[in-house]
């Protein structure tokens, strides 16, 4: 079956390239290519490698996408996100457990068990924790520097629900959109990076 | 693996557990360096070689006359010089790819028998983990030649490259979004930027390699399929070509390397 499927994809090739140069496959090629070699398993369905716009737009410029679009595309981002009313300060000690916690959504793991933000894989957080990544910037000190009010809970908020309103192609995963963490998950970690009492601003 | 061996290993990860956060990376190094001589890996290599020549399969056959490119029976430097294009297959294989074609061709097992179980675990690891630790111990000390002239040779690379910047799944990573920048840093681990050349020879000239965090010998089909689990995808088929692409795609990076593996990962 697999040959079946790998000649399919040969002879879509042949039909696009010409015979001497090999050209770069198309990104519509890719994207066949892509879903013809991969299979659904546990929580992962196939749905997972239908890309969206954001991911398109990033694909196709290499994460450097035209300053118009990329402003246009971040404007939709930050509209779609449900934004709940009053303050988003939910609790620091739960939001410590989400942050320091990377599991979830992946195929070999239990659905019904809630995911982590996984956040210390690539951001320094609280003094009190050493074992951090960097591909992220340094969240330490966050509250203390920006304030802990509705403004800076709003920002936060809506920052780790999709990061891509802020930044297109940013290699933060969109926490809120795809569903990963829930609401109040989400306010407990704005309350970790901001509040004063939290170990990340003491 | 002698018993000095695994003692230094304890000492080695009590001395890690101690170890100041931010020094790490250079104990991993200093580590690597003590083992590399000793590592378990080598135990690998052994059951490798006695599965190589095991009679096996309907055809009741070894894989002492498999193909892997430098014609048949011969394993030296043959781990180095893939992955590669085979006319009788007609399509780029990698080492994995290239033994279990030698599997069902020779031995006359069929695809879904031998690849009942690809990955292994620390009780009980793969067939394939032995006799790919096996084939590439055959290829130490070699210059890393990956095929790159054949079209499909090309193709692989050309698709592997555009797989590396695909960003996909449910969290938006392409494989650049790790490996992309240089000096960046996964929790405590270094992340090597594989589209540079020199990142991808300390990488893939090791692979596969014994992985102390899982105590498992560990492939490149593996490798690639764990990314892409992390990267919340859906698993990519085993041997298909947007894996044997991948791999074609950093080893060609990695071209000229010293190969040095079956090696020893954090």
């Amino acid at each position: 079956m697999m040959t079946t499927k790998w000649m399919l994809g040969a002879g879509l090739a042949a039909l696009v390239l010409s015979p001497a140069a090999v050209a770069e496959p198309s990104y519509d090629e890719v994207q066949q290519i892509i879903k013809r070699d991969f299979h659904a398993k546990g929580q992962a369905k196939m749905s997972r490698l239908d890309q969206d716009v954001v991911q398109r737009v990033c694909t196709q410029s290499h994460d450097k996408p035209p300053a118009d679009l990329a402003k246009a595309i971040e404007a939709d981002q930050l509209a779609a996100i449900p934004v709940p009313s009053g303050s988003l300060m939910g609790n620091w000690k739960e939001g410590a457990k989400t942050a320091w916690s990377g599991r979830g959504m992946q195929w070999n793991e239990n659905p019904k068990k809630p995911s982590g933000g996984g956040c210390y894989n690539c951001h320094e957080i609280s003094a009190q924790r050493t074992s951090f990544g960097t591909i992220g910037p340094s969240l330490k000190a966050f509250g203390k520097k920006r304030g802990s009010g509705l403004d800076a809970q709003r920002y936060v908020y809506t920052k780790i629900y999709n990061a891509k309103a802020y930044t297109l192609c940013s290699n933060m995963p969109r926490f809120g959109t795809t569903g990963t963490l829930t609401e109040q998950q989400i306010k407990d970690l704005v309350a970790y990076v901001l509040s004063p009492e939290s170990p990340n601003n003491k | 693996m002698r018993a000095s061996g695994t003692r230094t290993l304890l000492l080695a990860a009590f001395a890690f557990a101690a170890a100041p956060a931010a020094a790490q990376t250079s104990q991993f190094e200093k580590y690597q360096k003590m083992v590399g001589e000793d590592s378990p890996a080598e135990l690998f290599v052994l059951v490798g070689a006695d599965l190589w020549r095991k009679k096996q399969g309907p055809k009741k056959a070894s894989l002492e006359k498999c193909d892997l490119g430098k014609g048949p029976g011969v394993v030296k430097g043959a781990y180095a010089a893939l992955p590669r294009y085979f006319k009788d297959s007609n399509q780029v294989m990698d080492a994995e790819s290239r033994i279990l074609y030698c599997m069902e061709t020779l031995q006359g097992r069929s695809r879904k028998d031998a690849l009942k179980r690809p990955f292994g675990n620390a009780d009980k690891p793969s067939e394939m983990e032995y006799l790919d630790a096996f084939v590439a111990s055959q290829s130490d000390g070699y210059k890393m030649t990956p095929g790159m002239s054949h079209p499909q040779e090309k193709r692989a690379y050309e698709l592997g490259k555009a797989l590396f910047f695909a960003r996909t799944g449910l969290y938006d990573f392409s494989c650049a979004s790790c490996h992309g920048e240089a000096g960046k840093r996964i929790r405590m681990s270094d992340l090597p930027v594989l589209s540079e050349p020199g990142p991808a020879r300390a990488a893939m000239s090791t692979w596969p390699a014994y992985r102390v965090s899982n105590s498992q010998m560990k492939t490149m089909q593996w490798r690639i399929n764990n990314c892409y689990r992390q990267m919340r995808t859906p698993e990519p088929d085993w041997g298909s070509e947007v894996v044997n692409s991948m791999i074609t795609y950093l080893t060609v990076n990695a071209k000229g390397a010293t190969y040095a593996g079956p090696g020893t990962k954090r």
